[in-house]
């Protein structure tokens, strides 16, 4: 594929909308031809990115989640961004097994699977503004869990 | 759009079948119904039935690990069955898979499914 082809999405923060997240950007991603396990991936990655605008960010009350994605070469990238109440400690938020709320049955586990299903994960937060999830995957690539055949 | 989840008390044993993808959504009402049983009727073991069921996020893995803490502590446990290739994965990743067995899968197509 040549040069840059994008996708914006917008949603309301209803938990109904996690499954139209994941499959919309999965359906995007289908031009470059990933495989199952990598679609998988991805739709792994937005749900738990969406979720978590959702309870975390807006906290069960209604907002806006703003999803857009890009093809580049054979790269995808995807944002999902709210305008919720932030992160106080990124790296903590990070951790595996932290979760500000356990108890609606968080299991802390939903940055250390973004982490794990896409290549690159960056987070940006202002307390009171919002959150910014930016991931990117290659598709297409020999994956840790894929065929690893000699270069 | 994803059918219902199927609930059936056997004994003690509460088995719950999921239908399509199990994420936060669907994971708020398994979560009240699966408690409303158990207190109900002296719930003892739940199996999860993922035979059905192609996706899990990290908020499955949040339902799973709340009923094993509620079973745990009272003797009981928690067991999964019908993992396979994607949600394997995504249960050995979460470190899920020390603490929840695996439910005999011959005997779920005796007891569990009817």
């Amino acid at each position: 594929m040549n040069g840059k082809t994008s996708m914006e999405l917008r949603i309301g923060s209803s938990s109904e909308n996690e499954s139209l997240a994941r499959v919309c950007v999965a359906a995007f991603a289908a031009r470059l031809d990933p495989t199952l396990e990598e679609i998988a991936d991805i739709k792994t990655a937005v749900s738990e990115a969406v979720t978590n605008c959702i309870i975390h960010g807006y906290e069960g009350s209604e907002g806006e989640i703003r999803i857009s994605c890009s093809i580049e070469e054979k790269r995808l990238h995807v944002e999902v961004e709210d305008q919720g109440v932030g992160i106080m400690d990124i790296k903590q938020a990070m951790e595996p097994l932290f979760t500000t709320k356990p108890e609606l049955e968080r299991s802390g586990m939903g940055f250390a699977f973004m982490e794990a299903f896409m290549d690159e994960l960056s987070v940006t937060s202002s307390p009171g503004q919002g959150t910014k999830v930016v991931m990117e995957k290659e598709i297409g690539k020999a994956g840790l869990y894929g065929y690893s055949g000699t270069d | 759009m994803s059918e219902e989840t199927g609930y059936e008390i056997d004994g003690g044993t509460l088995f719950i079948r999921i239908k399509g993808d199990l994420d936060h959504h669907m994971a708020e009402g398994i979560r009240e119904e699966a408690d409303r049983l158990i207190d109900a009727y002296g719930v003892r073991h739940v199996v999860f039935d993922f035979s059905k069921s192609g996706f899990m996020d990290s908020s499955g893995i949040g339902v799973i690990m709340g009923r094993y803490q509620k079973l745990h502590y009272a003797g009981g446990s928690v067991s999964v069955a019908g993992i396979g290739g994607r949600l394997e994965k995504v249960f050995q990743l979460s470190g899920l898979n020390r603490i929840v067995g695996r439910y005999e899968e011959a005997k779920m197509g005796g007891k569990g499914r009817r």
